[in-house]
């Protein structure tokens, strides 16, 4: 399979925008619009929801599968994101609950453009690209979604880590008035991810905004998550608030939760004997029978080089 | 003594068939969300549990309220719980597992939590053959014994909803406190006569 590596261009493309520096230009470009006509200011002014984000016509993507999609209504009932509620059901019930607006990231740690960043600071809709990714559970089930996204990649370099990085830590919004799931302590509130530095630099991990051509439903992680589609589910973290460099190997939370179970890397692997599931076999939501797990989920031939010489049954 | 009243029996056991018509009604009609076969799974076993305490509840029921006529519907409560067990039992076998004998076996002696369950339905066999009026007029205080294994099942099906647990314990916590009431009702009844005894 093809592996793009990213041309130096790419990180031109344009430079991130902290916070602050885009708060201020916007307070710049209200005034000049105050004094134009009070009619045109409102389309002179960026829009702030993230659904305008998407685009109509995304770039396709050689890494997506070509595999049946996962039919929509279960990709976004089915859910397990503990913040709404620990049933599979809860999420999509309770979705609203979780508020999406204002959002921002902070981006902090070893990188030389760190600050508080929107979404759209992060990702601009003409570069979002549709990528069709098996995803896999520790559950042993499994879809195929078509998530709207740009490589982590592009985006962290950007932000300009520096050789300190050597992990990213992600977090997931804190927010105990409104997420029911984070009132008691089932896991250690907040939920945090981290990867190591040359995993969330490899194309395939994918910065997400939208999944089946719109913008990200609340129960799947609006409006900002990631999707490691060769590790478990769990380590594609949902809701992002905040994204840090750091040096050492950072805690993620099912890991601190059970440490024999899950494991930092916790990458696909239907070799490795799980207390709870087995992962030899997994089921595809909407079929009968079940079907043999892939090692890497599938993505051995572009991800195996990043464990070259690591025991996996150790780093599990 | 309250009076038999002919019609309670069947109507309490189409009750408790409820849950298995409307699973299978769910099944039929696509209404059992996105993986109804886990939905299967998981239902059954709760009704596994929920039956196997409810048999439970008739003696202490019975001891602390003189209501005699419950000891009539005991059997029929704890053939449910078994006959929940063994459809839960099925959903394994055939839906997660596909009759591959050799990955049962695997997973009976790898997985603690598939461990608790297996023991607690193989318990509850004796149970369900010994259950007839027959077997406990033939087997006198023999019965009595070996029908304390249900205790044990029960203990074992809380350890499995325990070990199945990722990390929301509350349901599992909530049946393991109604289990320990009603072994407390049991020790309690158990010393208080022997202290009426002495
Ligand atoms: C008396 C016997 C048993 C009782 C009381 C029982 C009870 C339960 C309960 C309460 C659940 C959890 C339902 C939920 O979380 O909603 C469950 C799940 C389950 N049980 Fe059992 N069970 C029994 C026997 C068995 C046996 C014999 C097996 C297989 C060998 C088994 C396999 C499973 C499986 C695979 C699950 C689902 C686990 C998951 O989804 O992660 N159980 N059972």
């Amino acid at each position: 399979m093809l592996i793009r590596t990213p041309r130096a261009s790419d990180e031109k493309e344009f430079a991130v925008t902290p916070r602050k520096l885009y708060q201020q230009r916007r307070q710049f470009m209200k005034q000049c619009a105050a004094g134009a006509a009070w009619a045109t200011a409102g389309w002179l002014l960026p829009s702030e929801s993230s659904a305008s984000l998407i685009p109509s016509n995304p770039k396709r993507s050689p890494y997506s599968t070509t595999e049946e999609w996962t039919d929509k209504q279960a990709a976004t009932h089915y859910n397990n994101f503990y913040e709404l509620g620990y049933g599979k059901t809860d999420p999509s019930r309770r979705a609203h609950m979780l508020i999406t607006e204002p959002w921002t990231v902070t981006v902090e740690g070893h990188c030389e453009k760190p600050g508080t960043y929107s979404v759209e600071d992060l990702i601009r809709s003409e570069e979002i690209e549709e990528r069709i990714y098996r995803l896999r559970c520790v559950e042993a089930w499994s879809m195929v979604i078509p998530w709207l996204g740009v490589s982590l990649g592009s985006v962290l370099k950007r932000l300009q880590p520096t050789s300190q990085a050597r992990y990213v830590a992600f977090q997931t919004i804190m927010d105990p008035e409104n997420l029911p799931g984070q009132r008691r302590d089932v896991l250690d509130w907040p939920y945090v991810e981290g990867l190591r530095i040359d995993e969330a630099m490899h194309p395939l991990t994918l910065l997400t905004v939208g999944m089946y051509g719109k913008v990200l439903p609340n129960q799947n992680g609006a409006p900002i998550r990631i999707v490691v589609p060769w590790k478990y589910g769990f380590k594609s973290i949902k809701s992002i608030v905040r994204i840090r460099f750091v040096e050492e190997q950072p805690p993620t939370a099912w890991n601190r939760a059970t440490p024999h179970e899950y494991g930092f890397y916790s990458n696909v692997n239907p070799t490795v004997r799980h207390p709870r599931w087995s992962q030899r076999r997994e089921r595809r939501i909407g079929e009968f029978g079940k079907r043999p797990t892939l090692m890497f989920n599938g993505y051995e031939e572009e991800v195996a080089s990043l464990y070259a010489g690591m025991d996996l049954s150790k780093y599990f | 003594m309250i009076r038999p009243v002919p019609w309670v029996a069947p109507a309490l056991f189409l009750l408790c068939l409820a849950p298995a018509v409307e699973l299978a009604h769910g099944l039929y009609t696509n209404a059992l969300g996105p993986n109804p076969l886990e939905t299967l799974t998981r239902d059954t076993g709760k009704w596994t549990l929920r039956f196997l305490l409810l048999t439970l509840t008739i003696s202490p029921l019975i001891r602390l309220f003189q209501w005699q006529f419950l000891l009539r519907y005991r059997r029929l409560l704890g053939l449910i719980a078994f006959q929940y067990g063994t459809i839960h039992l099925t959903t394994y076998l055939w839906f997660d597992q596909f009759f591959d004998w050799a990955e049962i076996w695997l997973d009976i002696l790898e997985r603690p939590f598939i461990t608790a369950g297996m023991s607690a339905f193989v318990m509850l066999v004796p149970l369900a053959l010994t259950s007839s009026r027959w077997a406990q007029r033939v087997m006198g205080q023999a019965w009595k014994r070996l029908h304390r294994l249900i205790y044990v099942s029960a203990f074992a099906g809380l350890l499995h909803y325990f070990w199945l647990t990722r990390a929301d314990f509350l349901e599992p916590a909530i049946y393991a406190i109604l289990f320990a009431l009603l072994m407390l009702a049991r020790i309690r009844r158990t010393t208080t006569v022997s202290a009426g005894e002495s």
